[in-house]
């Protein structure tokens, strides 16, 4: 929503222009081992190493350190001067995904799963990867008390969508709490009832509600199976739930609750009733007020994945502070900075950086709010999240300090593949440029012929369809509009 | 000569007891002391190289004196900037502030009225000078704005065309009148764009019509607009000419003339290359003094936009390229393009909780190519040219409105702080919200149960 903030309105204009996208990069030279040399790491776990290498062996990080040799037939890339950080985790994202990031008719709408509707051609994809990120957890929108199922994914640009996800990380569900699920500043389109909760104490109900009525459904099931191991024959299984069935994972510890929320009450709201089921809030997001009750956060366990400077855009907005990081970094509690948006995204390491001007947090803790602490919220930091032997060569390469507003992203590696080159991009233009040309020219010459052919047939003339559709334009994305998602 | 004052003599410590006063203080709540001379410190004038070791004079409201051998007169509170920075405040030219302060609550927004020709309302009228936002932007060393009536909101889908006039004041002051620089410097026009699909707020879902139906909109509201103008032409006409008795005063007539007879500019909210080119046009024709707002394209139309001398107030280098065949670096390129091609342009925010980003866009577009010194400007002074303030405002020079930021290094450097604020002559509290919500919940004790 705050590109909607920002500007007069959202426009999308009809192109009648066909368009070479950007972002196609189908020849990008593949090999499976690369040594990035003469670099700055920023290893996050191990201190920064100046002038130092970094091998990459079949997707892996193989060796870090000043002495690491390119074996033969490596592919070396020189990044003298520059600095590499891991790959940057957004923990919060609405990218890529086909369609609507709500489902909003009903206020438990734990059957839709966002993994059915990932979509690898949403140009946000490489966005953000030009932005060195390399790692999102794609989340529902929060429109409902609970939501739908959420997955996170690595940024393989060009891949097909079965090969986005993540593989391992356990799935997520995401709750929203305040303003959004009792839809204070929706109304609903007319001829339709609003919709309940309208209230913080509803929105309470409806999750206490869902539990009990998921904790009944875990114990038909455990029943059943502990009949039918008993020899018992004659049974019936209880009826499937697609409802229920996710939030009995969120019981079993199987599923992570990504719960949207806003002001102090409701977080420790949240906290209450997971403790009462028996389960764990993994993450609170934007948590705005988390500074206000940053120990109850960090005793309960939960990670905070929050914005840096936004506010005042909505009432429960209104007391959110820069501050938020880094006092609740300094209260214990494993604080990342996400973007849910798709611009946002491509300058998180800037984000990150505020936490320094905001709280004084050290360059190193800074730069963990994008990688090592997301990583951590979403159980991936044995494989992401910082420069260590063993981990995925999913990295990012500056050209300057990465907390610096003037550092830009020279390439980003996932899977110790170049997925973003920033020069292979800069090259690729003419021919882009000259293929859109080819197009049009082409277009316009088939209009003609057509103009022709009609005045022949006697037939009348046919406007060309200039009703192809767009996706949304610089002001918009997926995030903030389809997503209700701050 | 001047009397030097040294850190141990009494002098010195009533001073730096009223600093810290002045700090813990809004100053203008004081009264007002005139005098004060920033000493030491490398001073970016911008209207020349900087000044190593160099000294600032403030009397009362304005710069006295800027060098690196100016005498400190007797009567002023000295500070010592030693190992900082001195530049002149930051400028966003397009915000709702003071008019917008909690987007989702209408309640508290009063930055888009109904109807589509509304050139009587001018943003000062209902600027809050109490507005939480003042203090937390001006933190961030901006230290003027403009509010803009008709941009942004939760509710601004509307087609608002004429949307009113902008204001330009202080980050500073008791009420309007204190703080205001200039109450019109500028008409605001959103310039209808041919659109076929829109996002619609209250039922948030997308909306389309065919493209003959945007296109006639479009016709409609372009035709309107015209009309407007014209009538504007007669009005102004006849007033000279009519005889008092008969003359019936129409306030959106009345308001339109300045702008009809090119004493006031024209601010046009355009962002695709075919909008600015037919707002180019249209304002060419209507003899309007262009000055394009957001310009997305304006990359498209450089040649345009250079041959008829229209300067651009640009939206954020933080939005995603136009279309899916922009380059994804664009909107980070795009400065440093129309610097290039000497299209003079400002740096803005367009938004109100994110003004204090205005410098993060300015950095931004250094990594992508703008020079440094460009970049400074284009946040600092450009803005000032480009509205007709340049006598008051932008640039370190006697005679101009001291409004002066003191920073601990690079001002477009995200960690950066400022130190020092004086706004209007004055030493400003870089408190705010934000930092006291800080202090108070760091002071909490761990909870108790």
């Amino acid at each position: 929503m705050k590109r909607a903030l920002l500007f007069v309105t959202i426009v999308f204009v009809v192109a009648l222009a066909p368009v070479a996208l950007r972002g196609q990069d189908s020849n990008a030279p593949k090999n499976d081992t690369i040594l990035i040399k003469n670099a700055t790491l920023l290893t996050v776990t191990h201190g920064n190493i100046e002038h130092g290498s970094i091998l990459i062996r079949d997707g892996k990080i193989a060796a870090v350190g000043t002495d690491v040799k390119a074996p033969d037939g490596a592919t070396v890339i020189d990044a003298n001067g520059q600095y590499v950080t891991p790959g940057i985790i957004d923990c919060h994202s609405h990218i890529a995904i086909d369609g609507g990031v709500n489902e909003g008719s009903v206020s438990v709408s734990s059957m839709a799963n966002i993994a059915d509707v990932l979509d690898p051609d949403d140009l946000s994809i490489y966005d953000d990867l030009a932005g060195g990120v390399t790692v999102a957890n794609v989340l529902h929108g929060s429109a409902n008390a609970i939501g739908g199922q959420t997955v996170v994914i690595k940024l393989r640009w060009g891949k097909p969508a079965s090969q986005l996800p993540f593989e391992g990380a356990l799935p997520g569900i995401k709750f929203a709490l305040g303003e959004n699920p009792k839809r204070s500043n929706f109304s609903p389109p007319p001829g339709i009832e609003p919709r309940y909760p309208a209230t913080r104490l509803g929105v309470e109900e409806t999750i206490r509600e869902a539990f009990i009525e998921a904790r009944q459904y875990k114990k038909d099931w455990d029943d059943y199976k502990q009949k039918k191991a008993a020899g018992n024959q004659n049974l019936i299984p209880p009826r499937r739930d697609e409802k229920l069935e996710p939030l009995v994972e969120v019981l079993e510890g199987k599923r992570y609750v990504h719960s949207h929320c806003y002001r102090a009450d409701e977080i420790l709201m949240l906290i209450r009733v997971a403790s009462e089921f028996g389960f764990k809030i993994r993450t609170f997001q934007h948590v705005l007020e988390g500074y206000k009750i940053a120990d109850e956060i960090a005793a309960s366990g939960a990670g905070g994945s929050t914005f840096s400077d936004w506010w005042a855009y909505k009432m429960e907005a209104f007391d959110a502070i820069p501050y938020n990081a880094a006092l609740m970094t300094e209260r214990g509690v494993v604080v990342s900075i996400n973007s849910d948006d798709a611009e946002e995204a491509r300058h998180l390491n800037q984000e990150a950086a505020k936490s320094m001007k905001y709280g004084g947090l050290s360059a190193n803790d800074a730069l963990k709010l994008i990688t090592l602490n997301p990583a951590i919220q979403l159980g991936i930091d044995n494989r992401v999240g910082s420069i260590e032997v063993g981990k995925d060569a999913d990295l990012a390469i500056f050209n300057h300090d990465p907390l610096s507003v003037y550092a830009v992203v020279q390439k980003t590696l996932i899977d110790g593949q170049v997925y973003f080159d920033r020069q292979r991009d800069i090259d690729m233009r003419p021919a882009l440029e000259k293929e859109k040309q080819d197009l049009l020219a082409k277009e316009k010459s088939a209009a003609e012929e057509k103009k022709a052919e009609g005045k022949a047939e006697g037939k009348p003339e046919k406007k060309p369809d200039a009703k192809k559709k767009q996706p949304p334009t610089g002001q918009s994305n997926a995030g903030g509009v389809a997503g209700g998602g701050l | 000569m001047s009397r030097v004052i040294s850190l141990k003599s009494p002098s010195f410590q009533l001073i730096a007891f009223c600093l810290a006063l002045s700090l813990a203080f809004p100053l203008w709540s004081q009264p007002a002391a005139t005098v004060y001379a920033i000493k030491g410190a490398k001073v970016y004038t911008l209207a020349g190289p900087a000044i190593e070791n160099g000294t600032v004079v403030i009397r009362d409201g304005k710069i006295a004196a800027v060098g690196a051998n100016i005498e400190i007169p007797p009567d002023a509170q000295v500070i010592d900037a030693a190992g900082l920075e001195v530049y002149p405040g930051m400028f966003d030219p397009v915000t709702q502030i003071g008019l917008n302060e909690v987007g989702a609550v209408s309640a508290t927004v009063d930055a888009r009225e109904l109807g589509e020709f509304n050139p009587e309302l001018i943003a000062a009228t209902a600027v809050n000078p109490a507005s939480a936002h003042i203090p937390v932007t001006r933190a961030s060393g901006i230290t003027e704005v403009l509010a803009v009536p008709g941009i942004g909101g939760f509710d601004s889908e509307g087609g608002g065309v004429i949307t009113g006039q902008a204001s330009a004041f202080n980050l500073a002051g008791w009420t309007m009148e204190e703080m205001q620089i200039n109450r019109q410097v500028a008409m605001v026009i959103n310039w209808p764009s041919i659109e076929t699909r829109s996002f619609d707020f209250s039922t948030f879902s997308f909306k389309e019509k065919p493209y003959a139906e945007a296109k006639k909109e479009y016709d409609k509201s372009v035709n309107e607009l015209s009309d407007w103008i014209v009538r504007a032409r007669h009005y102004a006409q006849a007033k000279e000419k009519g005889s008092p008795d008969l003359f019936l005063r129409d306030l959106k007539l009345e308001a339109l003339v300045p702008a009809v007879e090119g004493k006031l500019p024209v601010l046009v909210v355009a962002d695709q290359a075919r909008d600015i080119r037919n707002a180019v046009d249209f304002c060419a024709k209507q003899n309007l003094k262009m000055i394009l707002a957001s310009g997305s394209e304006s990359w498209k139309v450089k040649d345009l936009l250079k041959e008829k001398k229209i300067p651009v107030i640009l939206g954020p280098t933080e939005r995603l390229p136009e279309k899916q065949d922009t380059p994804y670096d664009k909107p980070m390129t795009q400065p440093a393009e129309l610097n290039a091609a000497g299209i003079p342009f400002a740096f803005s925010s367009f938004g109100t909780s994110f003004s204090r980003r205005l410098s993060q866009y300015a950095g931004t577009a250094v990594g992508y190519g703008l020079p440094h010194d460009e970049a400074l400007k284009a946040v600092m002074l450009n803005a000032a040219q480009i509205f007709g303030l340049a006598d008051q405002l932008g640039t370190l020079e006697p005679g101009k409105l001291a409004n002066i930021i003191v920073t601990n290094g690079d001002p477009l450097e995200i960690q950066t702080q400022v130190r020092y604020l004086f706004i209007k002559g004055q030493l400003t509290s870089t408190d705010n919200r934000h930092r006291d919500l800080y202090e108070q919940y760091r002071k909490r004790p761990a909870p108790t149960r």
